[in-house]
């Protein structure tokens, strides 16, 4: 069985949701990842903070928050275990930053350390 | 007390209290003959309490009993004539190295550093279980196997071998050092709810046993809380979750000895004191960043102190299970979150997550689907309790899928 991160992509991470939509969303991601962990598949979860983000530019230019020309942003990711992509895809589409337009999940494979890449 | 009463009571506060001074001084080498003094000691008691009848202070008596004895075998001792005693012999040293202290402090870290020592995780859990009851609990032979359903030959193979492998290992009887503490505690707080649940979920018809080692677990933990250096939130954590627990006791059996499933408990027979003292015990839980799996455990049995049907507890259980299966996995767990999922978010939602747990050698996970799809698809609701009945283990289980299969 292999591990695989989970990524949730938001399209448009200046977008603020509301106290109720956060609370609602909360509920959501918490069951969603219940879920998995009820099935003994659950390894770990990392949620991304806003407060403080910086971006590194090419020229070293260091601004706050991902926001600039692209919008799109990394809003956290969990890993888990699968026996194939197809498997941690599905797990990937109960996620529910699905439920935005446009967002999405990517689904990586994780490198283990004794195959190199 | 009667003498008849009055030992077999004093047996089970003191044995353990005289094993572990004994031992600690003693060393696990020779754990075997400080079980024999205390043994001793007792049947002392018995044969001369009998004809004297009691002293008036049976456990100074009995203390001072158990020190002779330790000195006269430690005199008997040849490594300690031949090596020891010539060296030191006429020095006070000698009445020192001689003194059994048996008081209330020297008594308490031994049992606690015992604590430590059974609880090794060189030792297989089944291994430390016994080993508690019998050292730390002070149980017969026969009570330990009826615990375990099992036989007496069996606990006493499983307890010398145990024994042999605390000699093997070399462990200490001593407290684990502060960078250790954490691990080792964690170890001690697993085997202390084993041993709790031993008592809660065994399958032993002797309700009296069965509390005792509940009991047992209560005064293990509460040691625990005794000691500054092991009074932690997560120890005050499981304490409470085992108070709350404990508080259902008398609800949870009918008059044949029957178990009575949770919806069908008279909350009145609930141990209002019990939920207190869990109550107060999760308040002092609640200090530090640290959110241990028995604060998680302890807050879903609060939760289940409260008899209303509401959805804020259903919605709560449901949160604190998807935490706690985050931290550690277990069928059961994952079962009881599934239930919990029913009742905040609807049965459509928590079939579909039901089904893809496949856990199709357990029971209860069967017995879990006949419940959602009951009402709902009853065929289904018929052909999962079928399963689960013939999945179950005893005529009581057995019983219940069976009732719950007319009802539909």
């Amino acid at each position: 069985m292999d591990e695989y991160a989970l990524i949730m992509r938001h399209e448009d991470g200046s977008k603020i949701a509301s106290p109720e939509q956060m609370e609602i969303w909360m509920k959501a991601t918490m069951d969603w990842i219940g879920g998995i962990a009820a099935q003994n598949k659950f390894v770990s979860g990392t949620g991304l903070l806003f407060d403080d983000a910086k971006v590194v530019h090419h020229n070293k230019l260091v601004t706050n928050r991902p926001f600039g020309e692209i919008k799109e942003t990394i809003g956290g990711f969990i890993t888990v275990k699968a026996e194939s992509a197809e498997e941690a895809a599905e797990f990937a589409k109960g996620c529910p930053v699905l439920q935005g337009e446009g967002n999405t999940m990517e689904v990586r494979r994780i490198a283990k350390r004794d195959n190199g890449h | 007390m009667k003498n008849q009463e009055l030992i077999p009571h004093l047996f089970r506060t003191e044995y353990r209290k005289i094993v572990a001074v004994l031992c600690k001084r003693f060393g696990f080498d020779q754990i075997e003959t400080a079980e024999d003094i205390a043994s001793d000691t007792f049947l002392t008691a018995t044969q001369t309490w009998t004809y004297k009848g009691a002293p008036p202070n049976p456990t100074a008596w009995l203390y001072n009993v158990a020190k002779n004895k330790a000195k006269n075998y430690l005199v008997r001792n040849s490594t300690f004539e031949t090596k020891i005693a010539p060296q030191i012999a006429g020095s006070s040293e000698a009445d020192d190295l001689m003194e059994i202290d048996l008081s209330p402090q020297n008594i308490s870290d031994s049992q606690l550093q015992m604590m430590f020592a059974v609880c090794h995780p060189a030792l297989s859990p089944e291994a430390q279980i016994g080993l508690s009851l019998r050292i730390l609990c002070g149980f017969g032979i026969d009570e330990i196997a009826e615990a375990f359903l099992s036989n007496k030959e069996t606990i006493n193979k499983r307890l010398y071998r145990a024994k042999e492998k605390l000699r093997e290992e070399k462990i200490k009887i001593e407290f684990p050092g502060p960078s250790e503490i954490e691990e080792r505690l964690e170890n001690v707080l697993t085997t202390i709810y084993l041993l709790f649940s031993e008592g809660y979920y065994s399958v032993s018809q002797n309700q009296t046993l069965r509390q005792d080692l509940c009991l047992e677990a209560l005064r293990l933990c509460t040691m625990l809380i005794e000691n500054k250096s092991t009074c932690k939130p997560q120890v005050y954590a499981l304490l409470a979750l085992m108070c709350f627990h404990a508080s259902r006791f008398e609800a949870r059996v009918n008059k044949n000895g029957e178990l009575v499933l949770y919806d069908d408990q008279d909350p009145g027979l609930w141990n209002m004191e019990l939920i207190g003292k869990g109550a107060y015990y999760f308040k002092c839980a609640s200090v530090g960043t640290e959110l241990s799996k028995y604060h998680l455990q302890a807050g879903i049995a609060w939760w289940n102190t409260q008899k209303a049907d509401t959805r804020e507890k259903w919605e709560n259980i449901l949160q604190l299970y998807n935490r706690l299966l985050q931290l550690e996995y277990s069928p059961i767990a994952a079962l009881n979150r599934t239930y919990a999922l029913s009742k905040a978010n609807g049965k459509a939602e928590a079939i579909i997550e039901a089904e893809k747990l496949k856990l199709i050698d357990n029971q209860f996970y069967f017995a879990l689907l006949g419940e959602l799809y009951a009402g709902i698809d009853n065929e289904k609701a018929k052909q999962n309790f079928e399963e689960a009945f013939s999945l179950a283990k005893t005529q009581a289980d057995k019983q219940a899928m069976q009732n719950k299969i007319n009802k539909l």
